[in-house]
């Protein structure tokens, strides 16, 4: 049997298949409370990653015609994506546990030989304390990592530091 | 509610590293630390659907722009399975690649080669029922990269596939039998076992060649299959 085919680097050119209207989530009509994702992300010295493809997956509002539930965002000049999209709810964990609201990110890249994958939790949820996810991962400071913060009305913000100080958290999935 | 079946971890040595360091661009863009592990959830063995009706299909690049591209056209067709040699059916594959000079009609590509007006070089395809997909391109040109003394990026299409959840995603590239350049890409060589690398290099195949029209390339792939035994929570 096959194993699964290796993977490479998005590279530098992978705009050539950016249809930008797909960073917003919400342009199929869909309803529920409208937020905005963004952040920077950030390389190893602290350099915007001005040439990265974000994409972005939530198992909640389930996926219809109206919400894709997947998105995909350029990064500009200082390295930000930005996705507009509904505020997710919880939904099961494994067992009985049930995970805090959340939206998997995955980041791709020149330099990067593989997605890196990550999440966005949101501060201030009281399911962050007993999420299985947060609560595997020891240093708090880390844990904060996956923490996106609110900044202006309807605007939640998280950066991605893909190396060193502050390194974010990425996930073995 | 019973757990989600998870996907079985990639096997060693077959994904590449994130510090490669032959190939410059990670060295400042690899996590230092290990990657968390944890068990998969709904968020990772769901994922997004694509319709041909809200996406359509582009399977033919040569005449994307209405004329005909200039370069040797080719078809690239292949078949898309899980590592149970199951096919993955009904899923979005886009497809980016250089022109036949070796250029990409994309600004930040500077390579003094010409672009094509007639050729944009993407395209976007979904597998039938068997999995199987095809499409219609220009071969295209190797162009050199600034990573290292003289260095070259041997032939190759970009490819992105989504499969049936978050955790399938696979982003690669397909390269060409014979190429000479493949020895000295450290992209390329960045996927440690030697079988893994190889199979990202397409086959020739003569029932894919349509007489008189274009050489055929074969270019199978498998996406993650689920793990053998599902685990529970």
């Amino acid at each position: 049997m096959p194993i699964a085919t290796a993977s490479q680097t998005i590279g530098p050119y992978w705009h050539l298949m950016e249809d930008p209207s797909w960073a917003d989530l919400t342009r199929f009509g869909a309803t529920g409370e409208k937020i905005t994702l963004t952040g920077a992300v950030l390389d190893g010295d602290g350099k915007p990653c001005a040439d990265a493809c974000v994409e972005i997956w939530q198992s909640d509002p389930p996926a219809s015609d109206k919400f894709p539930g997947f998105g995909r965002s350029n990064t500009d000049g200082g390295g930000v994506y930005r996705f507009t999209t509904v505020k997710p709810g919880p939904v099961p964990g494994r067992g009985n546990s049930q995970q805090a609201p959340h939206i998997a990110i995955c980041v791709l890249s020149r330099g990067l030989m593989r997605g890196l994958v990550t999440r966005a939790y949101f501060q201030g949820e009281k399911l962050n304390d007993t999420d299985p996810l947060l609560m595997s991962i020891e240093e708090p400071a880390r844990r904060g990592t996956l923490i996106a913060r609110p900044a202006e009305s309807g605007t939640w913000r998280m950066d991605v530091r893909l190396q060193g100080e502050g390194e974010t958290v990425f996930l073995d999935v | 509610m019973s757990d989600p079946l998870p996907f079985r971890p990639y096997s060693p040595g077959t994904q590449p590293p994130y510090d490669a360091p032959g190939y410059l661009g990670t060295v400042k863009r690899h996590p230092k630390q290990k990657l968390h592990p944890m068990p998969h959830t709904i968020t990772e063995t769901t994922g997004p659907g694509f319709s041909p009706d809200r996406f359509p299909p582009l399977t033919d690049l040569t005449a994307a722009k209405g004329k005909p591209a200039i370069g040797e056209r080719i078809i690239v067709a292949g078949t898309i399975t899980d590592e149970d040699g199951r096919p993955v059916p009904n899923t979005m594959v886009e497809i980016w690649q250089a022109n036949a000079t070796g250029r990409y009609d994309h600004p930040a590509d500077q390579h003094d080669a010409p672009l094509d007006p007639n050729f944009h070089g993407t395209g976007r395809v979904f597998t039938d029922g068997q999995g199987r997909y095809g499409f219609l391109t220009i071969r295209p040109g190797a162009y050199p990269w600034p990573n290292h003394k003289n260095a070259w990026r041997p032939n190759h299409i970009h490819f992105s596939y989504f499969g049936p959840a978050f955790a399938t995603r696979l982003i690669t590239q397909m390269y060409f039998p014979g190429d000479p350049l493949l020895a000295f890409d450290p992209i390329f060589h960045a996927v440690p076992d030697e079988h893994a690398r190889n199979r990202l290099i397409a086959v020739f195949d003569l029932d894919i060649t349509e007489p008189d029209y274009a050489l055929g390339y074969r270019f199978d792939v498998a996406l993650r299959g689920h793990a053998a035994t599902p685990m529970e929570g």
